[in-house]
């Protein structure tokens, strides 16, 4: 929030995935309903909300990873770089590449390190070593794991901790050059100081890429997004700037589910 | 959920009650101190002084305990941190009705100010706090706003004062000292009345999440 004269401003940003009407069902049962909204470009967005709220669905929506569920139908549009990427024309594989995903579990191949980072980049085309070693470099120290891991590239990945694993497997979708990250709860399965070091990774990657997180932990939602969006039985109830959302919410929802009086 | 949250909230409350009616108190007793010219009456504010100083302290601690252990946010937060701000003024009118009392047991002589300004100026501070604190239990934003607009009667009040204790240097040159004191003392009643409106500002925060400037 910028202020001038006193009087507040809410942040303007580039938007990079407009989502409109959005409404989501999984057989009979609809799980999100008519969302809009506009993801910033270089800002983090953080998606909170009790489970089953429709949150991890909306994120899957972004890249299409609801397509790998049987009987989903999908309403409404989401544009990536002003193209529908529910269009028949596009690439889905290419679309995956340039929103990449990490998931709550961090899941390694049961590979080595190096080969971990280069499979994106070897699927997509890139053979020459001396190309791929500079990949693997740039997207581990991107990772901040580039020095816990440099003298044992070609150790096996799941002999790595927990923590270490999930920025491995950030530094696995940095690979292929994404646009935008989605992080479904990546802390969750995390100690606190592999939890922080998370975050302080998320902060540094916003200059370069935009993040979307779900995440349960509301705390972390204040420390590192720019804005919130709340969700509940799928419905979008409330986004906008993080700092203003847990200041001042305007829906008594929000107010409730975050001052922990929900229900 | 969360009621052993509420509850430590409803203390909190509780212990802002007590302090707001521990000021008050002591600037009803400097009033009507100064208004029997019971010179004697005014050493009650010592002790409650101490009294308020001490709820500062303790309703701080609580006030940081709760940030640390239920991280509030929204209106928990903005209550919690009003709650800091309030009680720093609230310990300031302790101290200024402490200095008035204090001026009391100078003067030279039993003032008697029964119906003049000075009187006036005690009443209208003590109904200040009074109601800050009012407001800030039944989140009352009107109530609030009042006592915000109240300030001018109690600066009006204190231009009175003045005039009249320039009306008193001219006929009694003599009782300078005493004109003196009574002036620090209004000064002290309007600096009170300030530190009233800065609760109901922070009221009108709590419950807002916005400033209002003056």
């Amino acid at each position: 929030m910028n202020s001038i004269n006193g009087e507040k401003m809410e942040d303007t940003y580039k938007s990079i995935i407009q989502v409109d009407d959005l409404s989501l069902w999984y057989g009979q049962n609809q799980a999100l309903h008519n969302v809009c909204m506009d993801i910033g470009e270089g800002r983090i967005t953080a998606l909170i909300g009790p489970s089953g709220c429709g949150k991890s669905t909306f994120l899957k929506t972004l890249n299409r990873m609801n397509d790998l569920v049987q009987g989903v139908r999908i309403q409404g549009t989401v544009s990536f770089e002003g193209q529908d990427i529910y269009s028949p024309q596009t690439d889905v594989s290419e679309l995956r590449r340039r929103i990449g995903m990490v998931f709550q579990k961090p899941n390694p191949f049961p590979m080595s390190i190096y080969d971990n980072v280069a499979y994106g980049p070897r699927t997509h085309g890139t053979k020459a070593k001396a190309r791929l070693d500079e990949i693997v470099e740039s997207s581990l120290r991107a990772s901040a794991i580039w020095d816990e891991v440099k003298d044992r590239l070609k150790s096996n990945a799941l002999g790595l901790s927990g923590g270490q694993q999930q920025r491995l497997c950030i530094a696995r979708a940095l690979a292929v050059r994404p646009k935008v990250l989605l992080m479904d709860e990546p802390t969750s399965a995390l100690d606190p100081i592999s939890t922080s070091r998370i975050e302080e990774l998320a902060l540094q990657l916003k200059n370069d890429y935009s993040i979307v997180i779900v995440t349960h932990n509301m705390q972390q939602a204040v420390r590192i997004s720019d804005d919130t969006a709340f969700f509940l039985l799928g419905e979008l109830v409330e986004f906008g700037d993080t700092e203003r959302m847990f200041s001042q919410p305007t829906d008594k929802r929000t107010e409730d589910y975050i001052t922990g009086r929900f229900g | 959920m969360r009621s052993r949250f509420d509850e430590q909230l409803s203390s909190l409350n509780s212990a802002l009650i007590e302090m707001g009616a521990l000021c008050e108190e002591v600037i009803d007793i400097v009033t009507k101190s100064l208004a029997d010219g019971n010179r004697h009456l005014a050493k009650k504010v010592a002790p409650l002084d101490c009294e308020i100083d001490r709820m500062e302290r303790s309703i701080e601690s609580m006030c940081l305990k709760l940030l640390l252990h239920q991280q509030p946010v929204a209106r928990d937060l903005r209550m919690i941190s009003s709650a800091l701000k309030m009680i720093t003024d609230m310990e300031r009118i302790g101290d200024q009705a402490e200095d008035i009392a204090e001026i009391i047991g100078f003067l030279d002589r039993d003032a008697g100010m029964r119906g003049t300004s000075l009187q006036r100026m005690g009443e209208a501070a003590s109904g200040m706090v009074a109601q800050s604190v009012e407001a800030y239990v039944g989140k009352d934003l009107d109530l609030a706003r009042s006592v915000v607009s109240q300030d001018d009667i109690v600066d009006s009040l204190f231009i009175e004062v003045k005039k009249e204790l320039i009306g008193e240097v001219a006929s009694n040159p003599d009782e300078g000292e005493y004109i003196l004191d009574l002036l620090m003392i209004a000064k002290y009643f309007e600096r009170i009345g300030d530190h009233a409106v800065n609760i109901a500002q922070w009221v009108v925060f709590s419950v807002t999440g916005e400033h209002e400037e003056e």
